[in-house]
């Protein structure tokens, strides 16, 4: 990758904030002690599924040093991310729907009393029929989680077609038919949840928190306490980790600024590892059958997918994972004919939500692993049957999806090369085999999460008259390196370095809003919205600067602290000079700049869900070790290449494509958010089992860059979509070294042994769902594919 | 809730006297290096009101050969030091190595892994959990949740220590105020979750004495992750060989599959006088599995547990009748 013609785009620096994160500088929300500062400590549920029947907080009350103690009554206004899905309390009201779900809290003068206080609060419950797994979901005599009496719990349904896919099938040479189920699993970010509230003798509100999405919880703040957001400031605070778990309003920022308010003093709230198994939000566990057409040659003829989701006992962001988990099949691969139908229910466990990959990666493995197992039928390779469908640059998908920039292509030749694929498949040694998957994930959602025509991203650009250069970003770095990506952006387009930019970031009262730090849109939303200021700066300053040095604007360029005639670096005049003369031409030299994405939403409902201004790209393969005795995998090699459009720093870029991959393995072999009846399986990170630097392999990444029209300097994601090919890449080398299919992720090594022993006794070596639910998802909407859609 | 250790007061004598002395106190409770006790107190499935820490006794300390040509490894010993002692049987040293993680190494004790409580995945968990699910048999309850039908126990005995000590005939000596004793590693174990040794509360474990060994030993420990995880079976075997290739003694103890490792007496007498050959390894193998029922209470299932039995087991014979004895853990 050569720089170009860039001075910073494209070097491989360290984040801006890398000394003071590494010097432990970096001030993390329980970093925070304000004087005065309570200790606050929730009481949760030990009910899966109850009633309350009274809470007595008397006692509690009275223990010398607790300052207040409150329950879902003093907040009882609803809230929830979607406004589709308001089903949530701060504390609960009147049922618990999980254990561990908030049920009181109290601020105390320290921890201890704090907890001692929650031991004072009497619960009475009337425990409830459990509705733990889908089937209980589906069963008609099991009470309702949200809403009184028996029925299904099912919480929302898609059913959409697009082209005919009966058509598609009977032009099909080949049929296949498959059932998959992926586990759910958890964020188990670094850093657990934090946040600080303190409110003013005037009654202004301010919360520190760890949170993702400080303008969404914002907003829930000013709806659940009742006051105007004006009075309301959220500062997100640098998040030791998100990957989606800090995407939601939770319970105790809510509860840290109401129990702020009545006290009058700082209020703290770190949750323990246990707590953050309960407020979970993570990958939610999905049944799939899947159903493909294909032509001899490997061509895609129809698909049709359908998903059932656990979410879990609320809304959460559940509307846009269940649509996700059908939204990115066609950005993928070509596929002229497609139905989609999914359905999510609510059960009583933690809630999930977004995990990185958002609903895509459940069904990424799903149809990864088909392919390899279509390919088998047809007598094709892996490969091949993927070339065949891979999605081409600048289409059309039948559901409506505008693809952009797209080296697919490309990434799957340099991951099969470099790992010498070819030479590989079916041709190792029993026990060794690699598998080969690809993937593609949006640059942020083409639509916000609530209704509205305003900018997605917004960016101010102030320079003082010292030539100080201070950037205001409402985007919230979570260790993905978004303040690096906005002053690599901005020192880029003035010609100064990145270091030497002043990041004011992720606070409500002091920079504009950006939406937030999920669906990857940060690069390419508040990117582009950055390089707008940036641009209005640096016009402004080479009219100036044209002017005194009677030159043609369009002669000057603004490179290494200095603005002058380009090709002549000696010529005009230092940038500290340049601002001076444009500060004295034309006033105060502050800027902002947007991004709003183009509309981009197809004719039909759900139609909001999968759209993006641009889509990266990935190809992976795996090769690995099983003993087939024990079913122990070692992972051996990781190759992959990720189409980013452009490295804007490749150093952080391959981080986040390494970090995808040790996620996806850990989803893959280790990780699952399991539970036993209403109970969690082990809320510790002992029992729930990460993999260590130990457990991870080389990975060998290939940056492709496809240089999107659209992003900032051509760049798209790297967050998100890197980790989407590993989970399937890893179940196809499985099958590879030996022979068995396991159709349920994680893939343990009880799974390996139980296919293997039924391998040996004749049996098919599968291990994976039987069927699926047999499930009405309403009328199904048919919608036309766009105009001059042709099929492949 | 978070996980704060809750108060205690914290003695640290420098005689073992002083120290039997102490711990005579019903309320006080020996900590070696912690790693096993203080993750049991943050999850309140203990309290004690006194610590009594053994750190700074030095007859707890070193490792040393005997007159005996015995191998005398003192229970103050750190696991990291076990790993790296010349003096001590390379099996022992590859069994401290495979234990937890390097960091909790360099704190654990042998005392304390000799003595480490039995686990199980319905009371090693935090104190809200326990309320939710009902307090078990071992956390004060009436059932125990793995067997709700059994009147006993069903915790799993852990440490991999342990099966190596037995495997080799180790002993431990301990002192109390009122005297010392030494006991067979074998005898200190018992197959009860609660009451899973037979020392009594006022005894310290002053050292582990392994008799001079010159057969062929290993140890095979089989868990998720090969830098942290606990067993979830561990297979010691140590036995020796006359010129004919003939076994002349062998142990074999199954560790982390009971509340206590199990001794696989039946497949010691079977394989006695024989040469490991592929049918008498596997005459021993189903001898020494059948009886062993790992219930469901650690990571993976029953079935794996009773699956992978005879697959270690066969494993570790294989290695031990052959030269080469590389002891080793399972790594995928
Ligand atoms: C994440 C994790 C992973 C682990 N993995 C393993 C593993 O793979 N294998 C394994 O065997 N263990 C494992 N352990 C458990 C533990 O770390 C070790 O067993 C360790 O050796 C215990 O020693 P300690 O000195 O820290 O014990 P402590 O916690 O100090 O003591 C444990 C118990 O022994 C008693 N005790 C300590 N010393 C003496 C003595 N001299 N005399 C009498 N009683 C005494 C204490 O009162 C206490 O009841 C793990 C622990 C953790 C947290």
């Amino acid at each position: 990758m050569s720089a170009g013609n860039h001075t910073v785009v494209g070097r491989r620096l360290p984040r801006v904030d890398a000394l003071q994160q590494t010097t432990g500088q970096t001030q993390f929300a329980d970093d925070l002690n304000p004087p005065g500062a309570l200790v606050g400590r929730q009481l949760r549920s030990t009910h899966a599924h109850a009633a309350i029947t009274s809470i007595d907080t008397v006692e509690a009350a009275a223990l010398p040093g607790v300052k207040a103690v409150i329950t879902g009554a003093d907040l009882p206004i609803t809230y929830g991310i979607l406004p589709v899905s308001q089903d949530e309390h701060a504390l609960a009201l009147h049922r618990v729907r999980h254990v561990g779900e908030p049920v009181a809290a109290v601020a105390a003068i320290d921890a201890e009393t704090a907890e001692r206080a929650l031991a004072l609060i009497h619960v009475k419950y009337e425990p409830l029929t459990e509705v733990v797994t889908l089937d209980q979901a589906l069963d008609p005599d099991r009470p309702l989680i949200h809403g009184e009496g028996d029925g299904q719990n099912v919480h929302r349904t898609a059913a959409l077609e697009f082209g005919d896919v009966a058509e598609g099938f009977a032009a099909a040479g080949h049929v296949r038919e498959d059932v998959y189920f992926f586990g759910g699993n958890t964020h188990a970010a670094l850093e657990t949840h934090a946040a600080v509230a303190s409110c003013s003798p005037e009654g202004k509100v301010t919360l520190w928190s760890a949170t993702q999405v400080p303008h969404y919880v914002h907003r829930a703040l000013a709806k659940v306490l009742d006051i105007p957001a004006g009075r309301i400031r959220v500062i997100a605070t640098p998040n030791g980790g998100g990957f989606g778990g800090k995407t939601d309003p939770f319970s105790h920022e809510l509860v840290a600024a109401k129990l702020a308010m009545i006290t009058g003093r700082p209020v703290k709230f770190n949750l323990s590892r246990e707590d953050v198994f309960y407020a979970h939000r993570g990958r939610h566990p999905v049944l799939m059958w899947v159903k493909t057409g294909f032509e001899s040659d490997g061509r895609i003829t129809a698909m049709h997918f359908k998903s059932f989701l656990d979410g879990g006992a609320f809304g959460s962001y559940g509307t846009a994972s269940l649509y996700y988990t059908g939204a990115l099949q066609t950005s993928t691969y070509r596929i002229p004919n497609y139905c989609f139908e999914g359905m999510r229910v609510f059960t009583n466990k933690p809630a999930c939500g977004p995990k990185r990959g958002h609903g895509t990666p459940q069904a990424r493995f799903a149809i990864e692993s088909q392919l390899d197992k279509a390919a088998a039928d047809l007598g094709i390779d892996p490969v091949a049957i993927r070339v065949r469908n891979a999605v081409e640059p600048f289409s059309t998908t039948v559901n409506h999806l505008r693809i952009t920039s797209c080296a697919l292509n490309e990434c799957i030749d340099a991951v099969v090369e470099q790992s010498g694929f070819h030479q590989k498949h079916g041709q190792l040694p029993e026990g060794r085999g690699v598998g080969l998957a690809l993937g593609c994930y949006m640059s942020g959602a083409g639509l916000p999460i609530y209704f509205n025509k305003m900018p997605q991203s917004e960016v101010q650009l102030k320079v003082d008259r010292g030539g100080g250069v201070t950037v205001y970003s409402g985007a919230t770095d979570i260790g993905q390196g978004s303040t690096s990506m906005l002053a690599t952006v901005v020192a880029e387009c003035l010609g100064l370095e990145p270091a030497e930019l002043t990041m004011i970031t992720a606070d409500t009262d002091l920079t504009p809003v950006d939406l937030g730090s999920y669906s990857s849109r940060v690069t390419f939303m508040a990117g582009n919205a950055a390089l707008e200021a940036a641009t209005k700066v640096r016009t402004r300053l080479v009219e100036a600067v044209a002017a005194k040095l009677e030159a043609a604007v369009e002669d000057l360029e603004v490179a290494n602290g200095r603005v002058g005639v380009l090709g002549d670096p000696e010529s005009g005049v230092s940038w500290t000079e340049a601002v001076v003369l444009a500060t004295a031409a034309t006033g105060p030299l502050v800027e902002s700049g947007s991004y709003t994405a183009p509309k981009l939403a197809g004719p039909y409902k759900g139609a909001g869900v999968g759209i993006s201004p641009a889509y990266s790209y990935s190809a992976c393969v795996v090769e690995l070790e099983v003993d087939a005795d024990t079913g122990m995998v070692d992972v051996d090699r990781v190759w992959i290449a990720h189409d980013i459009g452009k490295a804007l720093n490749p150093l952080l870029c391959e981080g986040q494509v390494e970090g995808g991959v040790y996620m996806g393995l850990g989803e893959v072999l280790f990780e699952e958010q399991a539970f036993r009846d209403g109970l969690h399986r082990g809320p510790s990170l002992l029992d729930y089992k990460i993999p260590t630097s130990l457990e991870t392999p080389t990975v060998h990444t290939t940056l492709i860059e496809s240089d999107d029209p659209e992003g900032p300097y051509g760049a798209k994601e790297v967050g998100q979509g890197p980790l989407l090919p590993v989970i399937p890449a890893v179940a196809n080398a499985i099958h590879d070294a030996l022979g068995v299919h396991i159709d349920e992720v994680p893939i343990t090594p009880d799974k390996i042994v139980a296919a293997m022993r039924d391998a040996a006794r004749g049996g098919s070596g599968r291990v994976g769902p039987k069927g699926v639910p047999d499930f009405d998802f309403g009328e199904l909407i048919r919608v036309e594919p766009p105009e001059g859609f042709v099929a492949p | 809730m978070t996980m704060r250790l809750p108060p205690f007061d914290l003695v640290t004598p420098t005689t073992l006297q002083e120290a039997a002395g102490l711990i005579s106190d019903p309320t006080a409770s020996i900590v070696g290096g912690g790693t096993d006790l203080f993750p049991k107190m943050k999850r309140r499935q203990t309290t004690p009101v006194t610590l009594v820490s053994l750190a700074e006794i030095d007859a707890l300390k070193g490792i040393r050969i005997d007159d005996e040509g015995r191998c005398v490894i003192g229970a103050g010993v750190t696991l990291a030091e076990l790993a790296d002692s010349p003096l001590v049987p390379a099996v022992v040293a590859s069994a401290a190595d495979a234990i937890a993680s390097p960091q909790i190494r360099n704190t654990a004790t042998v005392g304390g892994n000799l003595c480490l409580d039995t686990r199980c995945n319905y009371i090693d968990m935090p104190e809200l959990w326990r309320e939710a699910s009902g307090h078990c048999l071992k956390d004060g309850g009436d059932t125990c949740w793995v067997a709700p039908r059994s009147d006993h126990c069903w915790a799993i005995s852990s440490t991999d220590l342990a099966p190596v000590a037995i495997a080799l005939g180790g002993s431990l000596r301990l002192v109390a105020a009122d005297g010392e004793r030494i006991i067979d590693v074998d005898d200190f174990f018992q197959n009860d979750g609660i009451d899973y040794h037979t020392k009594s509360p006022g005894e310290i474990v002053v050292e582990l004495l392994l008799p001079a060994f010159t057969g062929r030993a290993t140890y095979l420990k089989h868990r998720r992750r090969g830098s942290i995880d606990f067993p979830l079976l561990g297979v010691a075997a140590a036995a020796t060989f006359d010129d004919a290739a003939r076994c002349t003694g062998i142990r074999l103890v199954v560790g982390a599959v009971a509340s206590a490792p199990l001794r696989a007496i039946a497949a010691e007498e079977f394989l006695i006088g024989r040469e490991f050959t592929d049918d008498v390894i596997e005459e021993a193998t189903r001898l020494a599995s059948n009886p062993v029922r790992p219930q469901d209470n650690t990571d993976t299932g029953s079935r794996y547990r009773k699956w992978m039995t005879p697959v270690f087991i066969t494993r570790a014979l294989q290695e031990i009748a052959s030269d080469d004895t590389t002891n080793q853990e399972e790594e995928p």
